[in-house]
């Protein structure tokens, strides 16, 4: 590893995605120094969640490569996995387990010390001010609490990047502000590199130090705020970003398991 | 390893949690014991079958695992569904663990059912013929268990619908059920069913548990436990085989 090499957290380069002959991702280029809060920009279907899957070791890309923390997720997805935190555009919890033990299945899965694990769960759930439901059956919890317990979960096991996919998606306002005062934190104390996309322009304006804009699958801008304002001539971000992205509704087509969830929400009626 | 025994509490702990299914699954072989074994009891016994109840104990203990170890798939597509799959897939563990952490969750549960069934059944006055064999056949009822559970984990691990996955179970199941010498002796089978029969996987369990529980034997045990083991190493190819395919 090289001395620039040391400070990259991620790195992809011609990162590309197929599906069926259709191209969800398109030679993509990106680089996420450590200890960077970097957000991920663009419409529905833009490609965003392909691109995290791969990051993560759940997609096998068609072409390109990729380094998260200097290791290769393809040779050495553990590695990889280790090294990371995730918390996923649609909450994953066990709902018929209390926050402990989701917290428990997800320390011993990562291989946390017993004695560490404890400790540190204890403490993770009072940041995320979930003292008080520790035993308390996930299904109890609202949106909101489910997802302080999921970036309580990701932080577990001590990783260096945190990738947010849509974290804030269907929180209220207040919740959103204190889980960016958490995570930002969390960024400054431990240097823990964020990755994120979100829909909503004005958080990535505020939180994030570098943006990367993505559409149909291509980056098409990449820089601060304030640079992509200067670039597109525009007062806000999000100006910036429909200048970028034009102003058409992208169709988006369902994925299976929003089909599943929708037929379990008809048999449930 | 620790990876395997927390995917096998989890099963545990679901299961538990869920009274309905702890009920569920016991009212139906409770019922099949009582209604077939005495409703059919008194004719065999004049056919000079011997004691009924004796002969069906180990076709309904088996009925019950295979219930609830097929529909253990529903477990994993319902996880897949409710994104907790992800979870596990982003995890640093290889897809076997959670194969197999998952798998012997569904099994122990269902073995200890087999259990259950096995001690109501003394209330209607079975009787197994020798205690030391009582222990095989609690080995073969954890073996059977295990079977079909990483049989309907292979099918949940290709099919993503639940409604399609119960169609393609509740197939398998009767049919499996009732052309297995369950019920009846398979000696008295048709050449043609009989053959149909010694391809049904439960049938080689039946007649496992009846050889330890009552000295009855078709296949001989030696044999039963040849083919058990030998379809349980081919599903488990398969089952991990189709899950490490998954992609979240």
């Amino acid at each position: 590893m090289s001395e620039t090499e040391g400070n990259i957290a991620i790195k992809a380069v011609n990162l590309t995605k197929r599906f069926n002959g259709f191209t969800a991702v398109d030679k993509v280029n990106l680089e996420v120094k450590k200890g960077e809060v970097f957000a991920f920009l663009g419409p529905n279907g833009a490609g965003k969640t392909t691109t995290i899957r791969m990051l993560t070791t759940l997609l096998t890309p068609t072409g390109g490569t990729i380094r998260v923390n200097g290791y290769n997720p393809l040779t050495e997805q553990d590695k990889v996995r280790k090294s990371f935190g995730i918390v996923f555009q649609d909450t994953c919890l066990d709902e018929e387990l209390s926050a402990y033990e989701n917290m428990e299945f997800h320390g011993i899965l990562y291989g946390v010390p017993k004695v560490i694990r404890q400790k540190r769960i204890l403490e993770l759930l009072d940041i995320v001010e979930l003292e008080n439901r520790i035993n308390d059956y996930v299904k109890t919890f609202s949106s909101g609490m489910k997802r302080r317990l999921e970036i309580a979960r990701g932080l577990l096991h001590h990783p260096h990047i945190l990738f947010l996919d849509e974290p804030t998606a269907s929180l209220d306002p207040q919740t959103r502000n204190q889980m960016w005062n958490y995570i930002l934190d969390l960024n400054q104390k431990e240097n823990i590199t964020v990755f994120f996309t979100t829909q909503y322009i004005e958080e990535a304006e505020k939180v994030a130090r570098r943006i990367a804009i993505i559409d149909r699958g291509k980056i098409i801008a990449e820089g601060s705020a304030q640079e992509l304002m200067l670039k597109t001539g525009t007062e806000s971000l999000e100006e910036a970003f429909l200048m970028l992205t034009g102003r058409i509704i992208r169709p988006e087509e369902a994925t299976e398991i929003d089909q599943m969830r929708l037929t379990r929400k008809l048999m449930k009626q | 390893m620790e990876a395997i025994y927390i995917f096998w509490l989890r099963q545990i702990k679901r299961y538990f949690r869920s009274k309905s299914r702890l009920v569920g699954s016991l009212a139906q072989p409770a019922l099949f014991l009582m209604a077939l074994g005495f409703g059919f009891g008194p004719i065999f016994e004049k056919a000079g079958g011997g004691n009924y109840i004796a002969f069906i104990v180990p076709g309904i203990i088996t009925q019950t695992i295979l219930y609830t170890a097929m529909f253990a798939g529903i477990d994993l597509i319902w996880d897949r569904q409710f994104g907790f799959l992800r979870e596990m897939l982003a995890a640093p563990v290889s897809r076997f663990s959670i194969i197999i952490g998952r798998t012997l969750g569904t099994a122990t549960i269902a073995a200890a059912q087999g259990l259950i069934v096995l001690f109501l059944s003394l209330f209607l006055g079975f009787r197994p013929f020798a205690i030391g064999r009582l222990f095989f056949s609690i080995g073969f009822m954890f073996l059977i268990a295990f079977l079909f559970t990483v049989f309907g984990t292979a099918l949940a691990s290709v099919l993503n619908d639940v409604q399609g996955f119960q169609l393609i179970v509740s197939f398998f199941l009767l049919p499996m059920f009732f052309l297995s010498g369950a019920l009846f002796p398979l000696d008295g089978f048709p050449g043609p069913l009989r053959m149909v029969a010694s391809f049904n996987p439960l049938t080689y369990g039946i007649d496992a548990l009846r050889s330890c529980l009552i000295n009855i034997s078709h296949f001989g045990l030696a044999w039963d436990l040849t083919v058990l083991g030998l379809l349980t190493i081919a599903f488990l190819w398969l089952a991990n085989y189709s899950f490490s395919k998954t992609q979240a």
